[in-house]
């Protein structure tokens, strides 16, 4: 049995295991459902052109401009039928548009003769859009390398607090089954966010946004290998939490630093994406890379070579940690009792054959 | 067997946690084709010394040789463990999980399932083969642990307390299965608390306590070897007489029935004699010490 059949078994194990679990079914149902939801309700929801009530005379132009008129007798009738709220606007004598408490835009407009508009870059994101991407991006990030690793973690402590971990140890290599989990954790959280992006997909054609999907092709391109790296990087700090403690009801005490390396950078993230300087550093930084950089490129503040040299970084950094991670989990794998310090696991690691 | 000797050989082995030393120039024999009992008190260092065999904990000194050659994670691959503590996965079903465990020692997916399925059959579990582990008994669960160390037709079995949990008819079951390895030429060694048990089943013993080997070698010899001859006496009257003969140290009276001792050199027809010209003799035998015995004087 050599490590790489080994790390393949490992993995399957892993993952037939969690297709299983009612738990991930249902969270991963719930994903697809709030993408869908998210992606297809609000064309529908935005309620289509304003209902107008105008006297005949007065109907003509709004018709042209696809409003719904609703025709009055007067504008003393066309005024009351937007304070009883069955138009959203009036247009009564004068011209003059009647409304409740907002300016109807499209009656405006309907009424109003604009000066060409030539957009000398047209591919510039709308700001609530380069907002809320990234942050979607983001999101996802934050919660599937916290839901994954907390699964490798978990795997983990079972095979220690039921033993059986003896036996796998004495059968193949311990980086068989530590490379194993992470191959299979990787597996299902791109499987599940490919599932969710399909969905998304889908409902943008659905709710007929497609023009969103050729703007956001290139982030979500970057996004991917960012997403990878960063989450093998914080998988190697969850597996390395769960290898030091025995029992499941334990991992509260080592999880905290794990977590913090999560939610910090997130949290940064969203809060200082307005300030440029802040967000270069964070995109370099290999914890808060993965959601800045491609938060900074879909915003096109991005030099070519940023993403490279920030993937670069990152690359490193998941290799440290990984590296870090497997000597802590040799360390401190077959310690099975009470908790194990860091110091311990990285100095007395077992030789094993 | 050609110049090879088939012998798990432990050969001074040390080891230490912190500043304790757990075992002390640990060396005995798991010869093949024998049922090997290993046992000694709580501490004594068999859990130790069989991780160390398995490779699950690395010895400070000293090597361990199958066939003559050191141990690596090949020859392991090989090997059938169940460690002390129990453990499988909870919600795997049985089936699934003793054929994950056979691949893992590199079977064949077809080959895990034809021996999954004879040996869950052999231990009686073929019915709730495909049950969860965690809805089982903890005897079955037990039945369970012993498919998981045998799926791989192992070339050694190291048992740690195989028997502890089982209740009688299952201790029979594995005690069959067992042997059937051990005639197949596989050396077994099995550690146990359970002195009456290990006397039924082991060809050899191996005695340890504080760390290091009291004794090691067959039954019988051991038995020769770690006790002084004692015999039983039951007479028409009373036996109280022997008390005063040479030689003779009392471990018991009951009235016409006595158990002694003999000193070294001191001669048991002697003893029958005295006892025929006092009277009639309804009985004169040597009684083999128990298991208990020979470990209660040798781990002294």
């Amino acid at each position: 049995m050599n490590t790489i059949q080994a790390t393949r078994l490992v993995a399957a194990r892993e993952i037939r295991v969690k297709l299983r679990d009612r738990t991930f079914l249902i969270s991963t149902v719930v994903f697809l459902l709030v993408a869908a939801a998210a992606t297809i309700l609000p064309p529908l929801l935005s309620g289509g052109p304003s209902t107008v009530a105008a006297t005949e005379a007065a109907a003509g132009p709004l018709r042209e401009a696809g409003l719904q008129v609703r025709v009055v007798p007067d504008d003393a009738a066309a005024e009351q039928a937007v304070r009883d709220g069955d138009a959203d606007a009036a247009v009564v004598a004068g011209p003059l548009v009647l409304a409740m408490d907002d300016a109807p835009g499209d009656v405006v407009n309907a009424l109003s003769t604009r000066p060409p508009v030539e957009l000398l870059n047209p591919d510039a994101v709308d700001p609530v859009l380069a907002f809320l991407v990234p942050f979607a991006f983001a999101f996802i990030f934050f919660i599937t390398s916290q839901t994954f690793g907390v699964q490798i973690a978990q795997s983990i402590i079972e095979e220690k607090q039921t033993r059986i971990v003896e036996i796998l140890v004495a059968a193949v290599p311990v980086r068989a089954l530590l490379a194993g989990k992470m191959l299979a954790g990787t597996i299902l959280a791109l499987g599940q966010i490919a599932l969710v992006a399909l969905v998304a997909v889908a409902g943008m054609a659905f709710g007929g946004s497609s023009g969103l999907l050729s703007l956001l092709g290139p982030a979500i391109g970057w996004f991917i290998p960012f997403f990878l790296l960063g989450f093998l990087l914080i998988a190697a700090m969850w597996a390395a939490a769960g290898a030091l403690v025995n029992r499941l009801e334990d991992i509260g005490g080592v999880s905290t630093p794990v977590q913090l390396a999560v939610m910090l950078p997130f949290f940064a993230v969203i809060f200082l994406n307005d300030n440029a300087t802040a967000m270069r550093v964070l995109s370099y930084l290999p914890f808060s890379s993965p959601t800045a950089m491609p938060l900074r490129l879909f915003g096109g503040d991005a030099a070519g070579w940023e993403p490279v040299a920030s993937l670069a970084l990152l690359l490193v950094a998941a290799v440290g940690f990984l590296l870090a991670g497997a000597r802590v989990y040799e360390g401190s794998l077959l310690r099975t009792n009470g908790r194990t310090s860091v110091r311990t696991a990285w100095r007395e690691r077992e030789t094993l054959g | 067997m050609g110049s090879v000797t088939t012998v798990l050989r432990l050969d001074g082995v040390d080891r230490s946690f912190g500043d304790r030393q757990v075992l002390k120039n640990v060396s005995f024999d798991v010869v093949a084709g024998r049922m090997t009992g290993f046992v000694g008190g709580n501490g004594a260092g068999k859990t130790t010394t069989m991780r160390i065999v398995l490779g699950v904990l690395a010895a400070d000194a000293g090597r361990v040789t199958w066939r003559d050659a050191p141990l690596t994670r090949q020859v392991r691959g090989r090997f059938g463990y169940m460690p002390e503590e129990r453990g499988l996965y909870p919600k795997m079903s049985v089936r699934e999980q003793v054929v994950y465990l056979g691949r893992l020692h590199g079977l064949t997916a077809e080959a895990a399932r034809r021996s999954t399925d004879a040996l869950l059959e052999r231990i009686g579990l073929g019915e709730r083969g495909d049950d969860l582990l965690e809805t089982l008994s903890l005897g079955n669960q037990q039945r369970a642990q012993i498919a998981a160390a045998l799926v791989h037709d192992p070339e050694v079995l190291v048992l740690d307390e195989p028997f502890s949990g089982l209740d009688p008819m299952a201790v029979d079951t594995i005690v069959a299965v067992l042997r059937e390895r051990a005639a197949a030429g596989a050396p077994v060694l099995f550690s146990s608390h359970q002195l009456d048990v290990v006397e039924r089943l082991c060809d050899d013993l191996v005695i340890i306590a504080g760390g290091s080997i009291r004794a090691a070698g067959s039954r019988e010899r051991l038995r020769a070897a770690y006790t002084t001859p004692r015999y039983e006496l039951v007479v028409e009257t009373d036996a109280g007489w022997l008390r005063d003969q040479p030689g003779v140290t009392l471990v018991d009276l009951d009235g016409a029935r006595a158990v002694f001792d003999l000193a070294p050199g001191a001669d048991e027809q002697v003893v029958l004699r005295t006892a025929l010209d006092r009277g009639p003799v309804r009985a004169f035998r040597p009684i083999a010490p128990s298991l208990a015995e020979i470990f209660r004087e040798v781990a002294k």
